[in-house]
């Protein structure tokens, strides 16, 4: 085990399959001689070479498009859009194309494409680099999503999605890059896909949450249990797509309660989609109707009170799960 | 009108002295090429015409963009082309595939929706794709191909070939924001591609001087470092030429450029076109100086083929375009179990995925798919290339027995 910040896991997690497979490449915007807007992608210029580690022009579709063509022409892109917002101008290519080209070319060839980008509120970037679009990806077909919320997942994780022959969104969270944790070492330490973490076992209550609002699940099933007696499972998905639905819907069973948590909107959201799934599932086993703590239904304000007052916090969570046992408590 | 400016880059390509001075009229190819030309030009139109003909008997659904007019720009292009190298296009490219060497019958499958089709009916008439002659695709999005194609050339430079990328779009593609970024990019990254511009006059029914500010498309990107030039894209011969030079500069200059042809579709912009913006007699002019019959003309002018020559390259067309039809009309319908099929590539890493299908009153298709991903990989360790077929056959094999355990696959 190595105790790394997050940033350094996804940079060797790169690194390593760099020196695994030289079809893998990495593009994006002040990706090389800058080290990366958030230094994810430090020291990778110095050792691999500006032939596979390639700065581009601010030309989002198009960085993407070259992605999915090079991955169709035999190598491994790895992408990196600078701020999930600017991914919305690269949209085009990532559905009509990254997703679509494998189904509706019958199978012919396959787009292993990795499209990384960071997202989420609290560095007071405003409306348009502080969003969380994790719904949005999730919504199609053909893409994968990974969102994860420590070192050893972020590595593992990206280690998967550079070896899977799938074109996968790679989200991950502003204010997690800092985040220190221990990783596994070893080129083949992966975390596959669709296999959900339990971050803390209990029984009166199941929490889900993703990126960083798994660790904040954790901070409200923390004051769940001292304050209020009550035992909360903590679950973060790892990935959405595919989504290990099984490991959550256990857990409902047991608990007969769910909060989901996300920061991203309220409308047609993870948690709404989780929701449907859970109620079309487990309906007879919820005792509570489920709760969704959610960013608030708002462009992300620059203010950092009004900031902090759009992102959920971990007393939110705690008044969602109180509110599932409303009547039950002792 | 703007055709009149045609020109070529024939002077930079056949002055062997590299003097850049202008070379003589060029000559009409050996018989033998000739008669491919004409084949595969004559093969496009019959091909089209019977494509509209099944559309309007409800065989072929959705758009139909039919090419009938554009032959010479695309058999010239392609007849220069080698196997290796690679071609995509946007939607109005039944005619591309079938030059780069797909069976008609393959394509006139897709377009009635068939297994046989070339993307099993997934796809459409605007989708089009055979990997096993490059051809990288039909696209329904205008200029959503162009970054795809920069993205082919770099895989080919990546990987030290040196093939080519020949990226074919329309009039309307030049002013979308995806030609600008990737001729930047093509010209900084000194990508082996060269881009052609079909410019058949009109972004469906905007003519280019009401679409294009600057109308000459071909110096619309020399400003980012992608030189340009005109070429008549009815005379299949120019056609070569120009392509033949430019392919050179990108296999060996390893530089993009842009080729503006000058072409003309006779029919409406898709089957669904009451054609309000241009007069019958533009259309007429145009055909007077139609690629077929200009060129067979030619040739049997200067005797490199028989007017017999000609007409049994008509019949020739008219069998293989019949016997595509009976082809497609015999090949079945999809089979819905299919439906999720090509969607994801199972197998390796990901032990599978989770569908959501919210319509199914069935237990969650997630713990199918997990199944069906641990078979993959059992598949894939006795030596076996995972397909979902396979799996399916497997599943029955084993009368759906539960699992071992995912820990056993490190």
């Amino acid at each position: 085990m190595a105790t790394l910040r997050l940033r350094e896991a996804l940079r060797d997690a790169m690194a390593e399959e760099m020196r695994r497979d030289e079809n893998v490449f990495v593009m994006g915007e002040d990706v090389g001689v800058f080290q990366g807007s958030f230094k994810v992608t430090e020291g990778l210029l110095d050792e691999f070479g500006e032939k596979r580690v390639r700065d581009t022009p601010i030309s989002e579709n198009t960085i993407v498009g070259m992605g999915v063509g090079a991955a169709m022409g035999g190598l491994r892109p790895i992408v990196e859009i600078m701020t999930v917002n600017f991914a919305l101008l690269a949209m085009d290519q990532i559905v009509n194309h990254a997703a679509a080209i494998p189904y509706m070319f019958g199978g012919q060839v396959s787009v292993p494409l990795v499209v990384r980008m960071p997202g989420g509120g609290g560095h007071q970037l405003g409306p348009t680099h502080s969003h969380s679009f994790e719904a949005m990806f999730l919504q199609i077909p053909g893409l994968l999503v990974a969102c994860p919320s420590t070192p050893a997942d972020a590595k593992g994780l990206l280690k998967a999605a550079i070896r899977d022959d799938n074109p996968v969104i790679f989200i991950e969270h502003e204010t997690l890059y800092g985040l220190r944790g221990e990783v596994p070492e070893g080129d083949d330490e992966v975390v596959d896909f669709g296999e959900a973490a339990i971050r803390r076992e209990g029984s009166d209550v199941t929490i889900v949450g993703i990126l960083r609002m798994a660790e904040t699940a954790q901070q409200a099933a923390q004051t769940l249990a001292n304050e209020h007696g009550v035992e909360a499972e903590v679950i973060d998905p790892r990935t959405l797509r595919p989504l290990d639905l099984d490991t959550i819907l256990e857990s409902v069973r047991k608990t007969n309660r769910t909060v989901i948590v996300e920061e991203g909107w309220p409308h047609g959201g993870v948690g709404t989609n989780l929701a449907a799934l859970i109620q079309g599932q487990a309906f007879d086993h919820l005792d509570a109707p489920i709760e969704r703590v959610t960013g608030a239904d708002v462009p992300m304000p620059y203010s950092k009170r009004m900031e902090q007052a759009a992102i959920p916090h971990a007393e939110h969570v705690v008044s969602a799960a109180l509110q599932t046992l409303e009547g039950s408590l002792q | 009108m703007a055709q009149s400016k045609t020109k070529t880059a024939r002077g930079v390509s056949e002055s062997p002295d590299g003097t850049g001075k202008a070379a003589a009229k060029p000559k009409l190819p050996d018989e033998a090429t000739s008669r491919e030309l004409l084949g595969l030009m004559v093969l496009i139109r019959r091909f089209e015409e019977e494509a509209g003909r099944q559309y309007q008997r409800a065989k072929a659904g959705g758009f139909l963009h039919l090419a009938i007019g554009e032959e010479a720009t695309i058999v010239g292009t392609t007849s220069v082309m080698r196997d290796d190298d690679y071609l995509i296009g946007t939607y109005r490219t039944h005619g591309h595939a079938i030059a780069r060497g797909t069976h008609p019958g393959r394509v006139m499958a897709e377009l009635f929706g068939r297994v046989d089709g070339t993307s099993g009916g997934r796809g459409g008439s605007m989708h089009i794709f055979d990997l096993e002659h490059r051809f990288m695709g039909g696209y329904g999005i205008v200029g959503g191909n162009l970054p795809l194609a920069a993205g082919l050339a770099l895989s080919s430079d990546y990987l030290g070939t040196d093939e080519v990328t020949v990226c074919m779009f329309g009039d309307g593609a030049s002013n979308s924001g995806n030609f600008g970024e990737t001729m930047n990019l093509a010209a900084l990254w000194s990508l082996p591609v060269v881009f052609l511009v079909e410019n058949n006059l009109y972004g469906m029914g905007t003519a280019v001087e009401r679409h294009s500010a600057v109308t000459d498309l071909s110096q619309k990107a020399d400003g980012l470092g992608v030189p340009g030039v005109r070429v008549d894209g009815m005379d299949v011969i120019a056609v070569r030429e120009t392509v033949t030079e430019h392919i050179r500069i990108a296999r060996e200059e390893r530089r993009p450029t842009l080729i503006e042809a000058f072409t003309y579709r006779y029919r409406g912009h898709s089957a669904a076109d009451p054609e309000v913006y241009r007069e019958k007699k533009e259309v007429e002019e145009w055909q007077r100086k139609d690629p077929i019959e200009s060129f067979a003309a030619q040739l049997i002018k200067e005797k490199i083929l028989s007017e017999e020559d000609v007409q049994e390259i008509r019949d020739e067309a008219e069998e293989t375009v019949t016997a595509a039809v009976e082809f497609a009309d015999n090949s079945p319908e999809p089979p819905l179990d299919s439906l999720y099929d090509h969607l994801y590539v199972l197998g390796d890493q990901v032990p599978g995925w989770y569908g959501v299908d919210e319509r199914s009153p069935d237990s969650h298709p997630a713990e199918e798919e997990r199944r069906a991903g641990e078979r993959a990989r059992r598949l894939a360790e006795h030596g076996a290339a995972y397909a979902a077929p396979e799996a399916q056959a497997l599943r029955e094999a084993e009368g759906d027995q539960p699992d071992t355990a995912p820990e056993d696959v490190h």
